[in-house]
């Protein structure tokens, strides 16, 4: 890979500061981006660690009730904290990757990376989670704005990620057999003002909400409600693993398990 | 080029290493322990787990830098103080858990993550556990036997033949 | 009671304990002192001329110390193919130049177009991304079937075609086959893929070469299943140097299953560049590089016709194969679809008439060569499928079916040019039955559907040849080598033995295993006895490992040697106790005159055979070395049935094994916990290829499955525990040893039975589904289902 700078501040402000100088990127647990590295597909001048940062670590329940994790937060911590407070949450970051994956990989990095197959995106957008940087707080709806691309501007961080904790929710995770990452991944959650649905690893438009779904199951939370409904394959992805035909398939068939387990 | 110090197996080590340097090559290149292998480059094969502390992880995906002042433990450390096979490296020669031996070291680091985590596990937890370790000599069968076996379960009524 | 040591004993690996301290010493973990490293730059596309490349830019770079491209190369010869396959008009094998830089052309992504030699890694592919290279891109040739249309762009441009040989075994009158399935009662068709696969071993490909300007002497360390083959195709077709002036050393290998039995470009390359640059050079291939460069397996396109009698006897077996060979013919690639492969189509069952016709074909992809079991697989899937197939069609029990066209007598002469020596299909079936509790299944697949699940069993059988091999028989059929195998046994003053051999375990265990042979047969601690391989300064010669011919090839010479060497230990021992050479007797470590007290121990000879104070130095030499070499009188022919049970996911088509039994006839059985290893292994990478793998290029001749995010490997959760049983055994015939084989049963046995099992419990739900050619992925099976 290319070489660059290595920084390790211990403050987000640091962090921030360190940003600045062109070309730095921030580094989260770098399970992404060190593979993507060796490629020489990224070629920073700087990397800025986010993992010597103590505020952006943990999970802990918010005044308001929200779950709230800190954006440097490996998988493993949040598999292991977040099961009393948010077990869907916690059951998904207890499958992202492998062990040792886990132990890395952080919850802002996957979500600043939004990899279309990704996990974090579907529990985020499928909770209404509020994504909050270094100088502002971003809803889910307005955070994913297609494969690889979020909201984030130059510079900015993920210092937390803040979700509502729903009444029920599960994560139907259909695995792609090489990556593992998801073929199709579906999170619901119930809350009193309605469902979210939200489905990663099937659009070419990376993570979405099936609104079809989301009303059916709102006024009925059962997996029957789903049953008159289908996904159309138009926008789909199609590779080697499936078919876009199979991942609509899937999503239903994953949003009905979700349901199932949820209730 | 930065220090990076950091006690590995016990012993502490330091040396100049650039912001690209893994921790992989590290410790094979900069320390000579070359127990620790790389099999891929998309942080997949786990050929290269090792502990940083006390957790495991892929050490040809994270910085030497990331380590500075960490506790690291290779393969090269998990024997006995005698020099013997420590109980998970005697389950893999007993129970014929390697092959060839390229993935080996990963295996016995991640057995020894899982089994500090859950030191009773069933074969699923162990399967599942293995998610990150690719072995293409031995089909997992004597590797889940030998992990199970160290774990101090009875693996006799495991189909063996 | 088990044997605690010898033969038929499961000594613990003696290996095991550096593997698991981390003191294995592979390829890479070798650095010579004042080492260069060399990166390649490789063709990012499938197929272009090449009109220039500039490396005036990159030479000039941090660290470069010289930049090659294929003009340094035109001096010297190109990688070799070292089997000429005879078409079905006695012509020979169209075979294109495979130079070690492209010359001219580029014919395949990761075709290598320069290397540039630098001080580190990184500098090297610095400079490398600063070479510029112009090239003409052409027509990518991907699809087999288009590449031998009319007008096809050619990939070589000097041969005539894209075909590399047209060729045809068994009965060549097609209106004799064609009469044979006129009259059948019925005619089952199949059309399959055996898909392309990518061996994967863990341990990348390594290389590393130093020249001594002083002795003029080169040294190769490589990551090689067969460093004296490396050593004699290095020296005598590509670079042309003295063979007693080139050392090849492959230490510890980190496993190969084919892929690293064939002598590639990096190995000539870092041994002809460390003399041009005057230091040491080193190569480690990234995953991502062996996507792109190992020889890669499979990838056949079959239709297969078989035909029956009213009584549902084979009568009839026709094949029509299009076999892909890549840009260049690999070491051995040739023999795969051919001698590996049609010669095989007899599979276990008497058909009386069998014709096989293979076309190989040029394609802008990697090479493909032999990939555990080479040829055997492709046929196995093919007879296995159609056959089940077959009995569904008749509405017959499968199991009843193969029983039925068993082979029962042998020696068996096979239409397709084997003579299988022995073997025992049904006592072999019957261990099959036991093992994988056929009798149970009916309740298996009742509970799997309560729980909305489909269950299916599929069984299969399958015979392979091995112990390659016999070197009259193969120089006949094309082979440039002979393909015995060699072994010194050296026994030292004091007693301990070093056995010299040729063969080399890249995870076989054979410095377990060997020992256990020697020390039987003279009746020492097998700790006495010490296994020295893989370098070619210190092993007399050697073929290698690979075909499952260790032990029954290289094995046999190390009994021949041994033999040798007992033969002179009870002169000596005759001379010491004044006795009659015919009255020796060697048991448990003594020797002793038959009929009296009298004896004297093993060591007690050796120490006399290299201190010859009371010796018959006119009878006898002192010292007590012995050297064989081994070549088999026929091939050996391991068989066994397989059962897989799956259950299947009606909504996802997701694939679970739930159950998996082999049973196996290895013959004799030196160490059963590692040939129980070896099925394991063989059935794991099976059940990769039936439900994971899969290497795919686009019709731009991009490789889609070019690293683990998309080529999928077997994980720990993929598979279950197997059953193995290998109580079946009919001794091999023709070696001392009695063994056949075992390294490559698993992969060629387990993908029919998976397959099988598949198609089973979809015709168990009611889907009218036939075949579906592997991977079985759930988005496959899915279709299929829903198609």
């Amino acid at each position: 890979m290319y070489n660059f700078e290595f920084e390790k501040p211990g403050s987000i402000a640091d962090a921030v500061a360190a940003l600045g100088s062109e070309d730095a990127m921030p580094l989260g647990g770098g399970q992404t981006l060190i593979p993507a590295m060796k490629q020489r597909l990224n070629a920073p001048s700087k990397l800025v660690s986010l993992s010597g940062i103590a505020e952006m670590k943990g999970v802990c329940v918010r005044d308001d009730g929200a779950l709230s994790i800190g954006g440097a937060t490996p998988h493993a911590v949040v598999a292991a904290e977040a099961g009393a407070h948010y077990p869907a949450l916690a059951g998904l970051a207890s499958h992202i990757g492998d062990p040792a994956v886990r132990n890395r990989g952080t919850i802002g990095g996957s979500l600043a990376n939004n990899d279309p197959a990704a996990c974090y995106p579907s529990a985020a957008l499928g909770s209404g989670a509020t994504i909050v940087t270094n100088n502002r707080e971003i809803a889910a709806d307005d955070y994913f704005q297609g494969m690889f691309t979020t909201a984030l501007e130059e510079g900015e961080i993920i210092v937390e990620v803040r979700f509502p904790i729903p009444e029920k929710a599960n994560y139907q995770k259909f695995v792609q057999p090489a990556s593992r990452f998801a073929l199709t991944g579906v999170f619901v959650a119930k809350y009193a003002d309605g469902v979210r649905v939200a489905v990663t690893g099937a659009s070419e438009e990376g993570v979405f909400r099936w609104s079809e779904a989301e009303a059916a199951l709102s006024s009925d939370f059962s997996a029957s409600a789903v049953d008159g409904l289908s996904v159309s394959p138009d926008g789909m992805i199609g590779d080697i693993h499936g078919t876009p035909a199979y991942r609509a398939s899937l999503i239903k068939t994953l949003t009905k398990r979700a349901v199932a387990a949820a209730a | 080029m930065p220090q990076v110090s950091m006690t590995v197996n016990g012993k502490a080590t330091s040396g100049d290493v650039e912001g690209r340097t893994l921790l992989s090559a590290y410790l094979r290149d900069h320390l000579g322990m070359t127990g620790t292998h790389v099999g891929c480059d998309t942080s997949q094969c786990g050929a290269c787990v090792v502990h940083v502390n006390g957790e495991a992880v892929k050490s040809c995906t994270m910085f030497a830098a990331e380590a500075d002042g960490a506790t690291v433990d290779t393969i090269e450390g998990q024997a006995n103080a005698d020099g013997s096979l420590n109980v998970i490296q005697q389950a893999f020669q007993d129970h014929h858990g390697l092959q060839c031996g390229f993935c080996t070291p990963g295996m016995v680091m991640s057995a020894a993550a899982l089994l500090k985590e859950n030191p009773k596990p069933t074969e699923q937890e162990v399967r599942d556990y293995l998610e990150g370790n690719l072995c293409r000599c031995t089909g997992y069968h004597n590797i889940v036997k030998a992990i199970l076996a160290a774990s101090g379960q009875d693996v006799g009524a495991i189909a063996a033949e | 009671m088990p044997k605690d040591s010898g033969i038929g004993a499961s000594p613990k690996r003696r290996e095991d304990v550096r593997f698991l301290t981390g003191a294995g010493n592979y390829t890479d973990d070798i650095n010579v002192a004042g080492q260069a490293y060399v990166h390649f730059l490789r063709s990012d596309v499938a197929h272009a001329r090449i009109k220039g490349i500039d490396t005036s830019a990159a030479a000039g770079m941090p660290g470069v110390v010289k930049i090659f491209t294929g003009a340094d190369f035109e001096g010297v010869g190109g990688l070799p193919c070292g089997w000429q396959v005879t078409d079905r008009h006695g012509e020979p094998m169209q075979e294109p130049p495979h130079p070690i830089l492209a010359q001219g052309k580029v014919r395949h992504v990761g075709d290598p177009i320069a290397a540039v030699v630098a001080d580190t890694y990184e500098q090297a592919r610095d400079a490398a991304e600063a070479i510029e290279v112009d090239l003409e891109e052409l027509p990518a040739i991907v699809d087999m079937k288009a590449a031998l249309a009319d007008g096809a762009p050619k990939l070589h441009d000097d041969l005539t075609s894209n075909l590399c040989y047209d060729w045809v075994l068994g009965e060549t009158d097609d209106a004799v086959v064609q009469k044979a399935f006129d009259e059948a009662d019925h005619v089952t068709t199949l059309e399959l893929t055996n898909q392309r696969l990518v061996a994967n071993p863990m341990e990348p490909r390594v290389a590393v070469g130093e020249y001594k300007r002083g002795t003029d002497e080169y040294t190769l360390y490589t990551t090689s299943q067969n460093p004296h083959v490396i050593r004699l195709l290095m020296c005598a077709f590509v670079l042309g140097l003295p063979e007693h002036k080139v050392r090849v050393v492959a230490p510890d290998v980190g496993g190969g299953f084919g892929t690293k039995i064939f002598h590639y470009a990096e190995e000539a390359f870092c041994t002809f560049a460390a003399k041009a640059c005057n230091r040491p050079v080193k190569w480690t291939a990234s995953r991502t590089e062996a996507f792109m460069s190992d020889a890669q397996g499979r990838d056949h396109v079959t239709k297969i016709e078989l035909a029956m009698d009213k009584d549902n006897n084979f009568t009839a077996l026709r094949t029509n194969t299009l076999a892909n060979m890549g840009a260049y013919l690999s070491t051995f690639s040739s023999s795969v679809p051919t001698w590996l492969h049609g010669t095989l189509m007899a599979g276990n069952y008497k058909t009386p008439c069998i014709q096989v016709n293979v076309k190989a074909v040029f394609t802008s992809t990697v090479p493909v060569d032999a990939y555990r079991g080479a040829g055997r697989p492709e046929a196995t899937f093919q007879i296995e499928r159609v056959i089940d197939k077959a009995a569904r069609e008749r509405g017959v029990d499968p199991i009843k079916l193969r029983r039925q066209n068993f082979i029962t007598e042998f020696p068996y002469d096979t239409p397709v040019a084997l003579t299988y020596d022995t073997g025992d299909y049904n006592g072999t079936m019957d261990k099959l039955e036991a093992a994988a509790d056929i009798a149970g299944f009916a309740a298996r697949r009742a509970e799997s559907e309560k729980n909305g699940k489909l269950r299916g069993l599929g069984i299969n059988c399958y015979i392979e040849a091995c112990g390659i091999a016999p070197s009259n028989i193969v120089g006949m059929l094309g082979a440039r080598a002979g393909l015995y195998d060699a072994a010194t046994v050296r026994v030292n003053a004091t007693g301990s033995i070093s056995v010299m051999v040729g063969a080399h375990s890249h995870g076989q265990g054979h410095e377990t295993a060997f020992p256990q042979v020697v020390a039987e047969m003279i009746g020492i601690d097998e700790s006495q006895v010490e296994i020295v391989h893989g370098d070619t300064s210190k092993i007399p010669f050697g073929m290698g490992t690979y075909g499952s011919r260790s032990l029954a090839v290289c094995g046999s010479a190390m009994v021949r040697a041994t033999e040798k060497v007992i033969n002179k230990a009870k002169k000596i021992a005759a001379h010491l106790m004044e006795a009659s050479e015919a009255d020796i007797e060697l048991k448990d470590g003594m020797f002793s005159v038959a009929g009296t007290d009298k004896s004297v121990a093993w060591g007690d000879v050796t120490l006399t055979a290299y201190v010859p104070h009371n010796f018959p130095l006119e009878e006898i030499e002192p010292g007590l070395e012995e050297t064989a070499f081994y070549d088999p009188a026929n091939f050996t022919y391991p068989a066994g049935a397989y059962a897989c049970e799956v259950e299947v996911d009606p909504e996802t088509g997701k694939v679970t094994i739930e159950r998996f039994a082999a049973a196996d006839d290895f013959g004799n059985i030196i160490n059963p916990m590692i040939v129980d290893g070896q099925v394991h292994g063989g059935i794991g990478q099976g059940i990769g290829q039936a439900l994971l793998e899969g290497c795919v290029y686009d019709e731009n001749g991009q490789l889609l499955s070019g690293s683990y995010m998309d080529y999928a490997m077997p994980r720990a959760d993929d598979v279950p525990f197997y059953t193995v049983d290998h109580s079946s055994q009919t001794p091999c015939t023709h070696n001392p040893l009695g063994v056949k084989g075992c390294g490559e049963a698993g992969a060629i046995g387990s993908p029919p039975a998976v397959v099988n099992a598949v198609i089973d419990a979809l015709q168990s739900g009611g889907k009218n589904v036939t075949h579906i050619d592997m991977p079985l992925s759930p988005g496959r099976v899915w279709a299929a289902m829903n198609g």
